[in-house]
């Protein structure tokens, strides 16, 4: 019966086994308010964010859950961030592996060590590295906890979206099960089917980019080796296992392994495990015994949709866009998506807010791609030099790195995914000249220690007042909304992060936790307008 | 602001002294060497801007020229 909807990988975790739904049988097609198609980090971290706020949702994926595999195994503060903010980070920082060091070698030398040194006073480290499935794991295990407690979350288990049909109030869509098709009705359909997706194809809209001709093989492998929790990156290895060669840290004993292997491969020949563990021995050593536990070769692109809404169809994730993993920028980018757009739906949905508010979801998260888009450009650029002279320069600054620092800040080997600020966006107040430049409004606001906890974690689902010596009233309502504040005293890093060298501070912060604007004093009606500005009505 | 009027306090002690570092080297050592000397030099200059200068005027040299033919003064922005 499955045989209907067929899975095209193997699953990690079956976590949400197919269930014949009432839908299935109805004499007319059911409409539903969200639909999200796919499963995978993003779909399921959009359910979440969407249900917590009591928005019913359903989420369609043609498999039962997690998909096993070597892809995402880096994720960032700001992702941790969100996910705790969606109750699903304490199982990841748990499970998760931390690491602050990394080595840079070339040939056979090292030619320096970087330490990514966080910055004192936030609650979530800079990286954890954890496979992905676990992370969908954990994401999906958070549904089931709000889920029992009310949240009006529903997922589907191969249900196979074959077509949509845009019209201009609803989408319509064609459902494959195991007990044959139906027919639903969505008023908004979310897109998170991944980089191939299905939905951009059956719009029959565009995916443009760059393809970079190479191939890089991916070994995780298990082995109870005491090689230290560090990152390590070679150029042009001595043991010759590829052009470059990455090892990390994953939880279980499993490593992550990388090589680089150029553009006119064997791709079945390099596949066979006698020729990974040719490429892995000669890396490691004859004498580290260990197992293959997933290998698959890679040709990464970086490219992306020219728009994320078309009309009641959003994009999110990889189906939106798509970066090379120097950066590991994919799924990080993918929950700010994530992010962006969950109180804005939520708003347009319950009628708070236009629909033109969604518009801004695709200009500030076209702006993060772009930015991200740029950074693993760079990134893949000086770890696969395409000319002979980006190659000179390249081994130039290998060379010189090794005794000059200056030359170790332009090594790129990724640079890391870090929130991006929405610069010039239409949802922005305020600013005031006074205040730090990383907290303008745009930014994502940095965390800070308070008394008995964090700041991020007091700020929220909805929208907040937040004042630092300064005075206010305890709720603001306006526009429909109300919006509690939060009065803080100045902290060494409330000053630093939020104060600058003003007396006061007033901030209004979005439910993702950007700055909309900030002022010096409370001003009811500046605050008032702000809020209309950042719910879309100005 | 990118230097382009006559800076250098002995030019043609520093121009040998360039020849000379090349001396005995491959072609591929020399290329090599050249691109670690625009990296080293990069870095002192450090500003953007006029490092982005003088690579459009190293990639068509006779663009500045041909500006301040038209323009009295020369250029003014950077
Ligand atoms: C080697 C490698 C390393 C990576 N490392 C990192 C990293 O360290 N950090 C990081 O942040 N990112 C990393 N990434 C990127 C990351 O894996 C992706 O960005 C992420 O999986 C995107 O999530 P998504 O939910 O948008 O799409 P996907 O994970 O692709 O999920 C799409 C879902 O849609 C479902 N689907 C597809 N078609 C249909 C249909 N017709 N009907 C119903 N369901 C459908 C699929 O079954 C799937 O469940 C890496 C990727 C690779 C390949």
């Amino acid at each position: 019966m499955t045989a209907l909807v067929p899975d095209r990988y193997t699953l990690a975790f079956r976590l949400y086994p197919y269930a014949k739904s009432p839908d299935q049988d109805a004499a007319t097609p059911v409409r539903h308010g969200a639909v999200i198609v796919g499963g995978g980090p993003v779909g399921l971290a959009m359910a979440l964010d969407l249900g917590r706020r009591g928005v019913p949702v359903l989420l369609l994926d043609d498999h039962e859950g997690a998909g096993l595999g070597s892809r995402a195994l880096c994720f960032a503060k700001r992702t941790l961030e969100i996910c705790d903010r969606l109750g699903a980070a304490g199982p990841m920082l748990e499970k998760g592996v931390q690491w602050n060091l990394g080595k840079v070698f070339h040939d056979d030398r090292l030619l320096y060590e970087f330490n990514l040194l966080p910055e004192g006073g936030h609650a979530f480290p800079a990286f954890i590295n954890l496979q992905q499935p676990w992370f969908e794991k954990f994401l999906h295990d958070a549904i089931v906890q709000v889920r029992a407690e009310g949240a009006p979350i529903e997922l589907r288990g191969k249900n196979r979206v074959d077509a949509v049909n845009v019209a201009d109030d609803h989408v319509t869509l064609d459902i494959l099960t195991p007990d044959g098709p139906y027919r639903l009705e969505a008023d908004w359909l979310i897109a998170c089917d991944g980089a191939r997706s299905p939905v951009r194809g059956m719009l029959g809209l565009s995916f443009d980019g760059r393809v970079f001709e190479d191939n890089f093989l991916i070994a995780d492998v298990k082995m109870k080796a005491d090689f230290p929790t560090e990152r390590w990156f070679w150029f042009e290895p001595h043991f010759k296992s590829g052009d470059s060669a990455l090892l990390h840290k994953q939880p279980d004993d499993i490593w992550r392994i990388d090589f680089q292997l150029g553009w006119n491969i064997d791709r079945a020949k390099e596949l066979e495990p006698e020729n990974i563990r040719r490429r892995v021995d000669a890396m490691l050593g004859p004498d580290v015994e260990y197992e293959l536990d997933w290998c698959s070769i890679y040709t990464f692109q970086c490219r992306r949709m020219e728009k994320f809404r078309h009309g009641r169809v959003l994009f999110a994730g990889d189906s939106a866009h798509q970066v090379s993993p120097f950066g590991a920028r994919g799924a990080n980018s993918g929950i700010q998506d994530v992010d962006n757009l969950g109180w804005k739906l939520a708003l347009v949905l319950e009628g708070l807010a236009p629909e033109s508010l969604l518009d801004s979801y695709d200009a500030e998260r076209v702006h993060g791609a772009d930015e991200n888009i740029l950074n693993s450009t760079r990134a893949t650029d000086f770890i696969t030099p395409k000319t002979p002279v980006s190659k000179l320069f390249r081994n130039a600054v290998l060379r010189l790195a090794e005794h000059l620092p200056f030359a170790r800040t332009m090594v790129n080997s990724g640079r890391l995914s870090v929130p991006c600020t929405y610069d010039g966006s239409v949802l922005n107040g305020p600013d005031h000249p006074d205040m730090p430049a990383r907290t303008r409004p745009g930014s994502v606001c940095p965390d800070a220690p308070l008394a008995g906890g964090w700041l991020l974690r007091q700020l929220g689902p909805g929208f907040r007042l937040l004042t630092i010596d300064s005075e206010a009233p305890e709720v603001l309502s306006a526009h429909g909304l109300t919006v509690p504040c939060l009065a803080l005293a100045a902290t060494p890093e409330l000053t630093a992060r939020y104060l600058g060298t003003a007396k006061g501070a007033v901030y209004l912060i979005r439910p993702d936790q950007h700055v909309a604007a900030r002022w010096d004093r409370f001003d009811e009606t500046a605050v008032a307008e702000a809020l209309a500005r950042a719910i879309g009505k100005v | 602001m990118l230097i382009t009027t006559p800076n250098l306090t002995r030019p043609d002690e520093s121009y040998a002294a360039l020849i000379a570092t090349h001396e005995g080297l491959s072609e591929a050592e020399s290329h090599a060497l050249n691109a670690r000397l625009i990296l080293i030099l990069m870095n002192h200059i450090g500003d953007h801007a006029v490092l982005a200068e003088a690579m459009r005027l190293a990639r068509d040299p006779g663009a500045q020229a041909k500006f301040s033919e038209t323009v009295p003064n020369g250029p003014k922005s950077a």
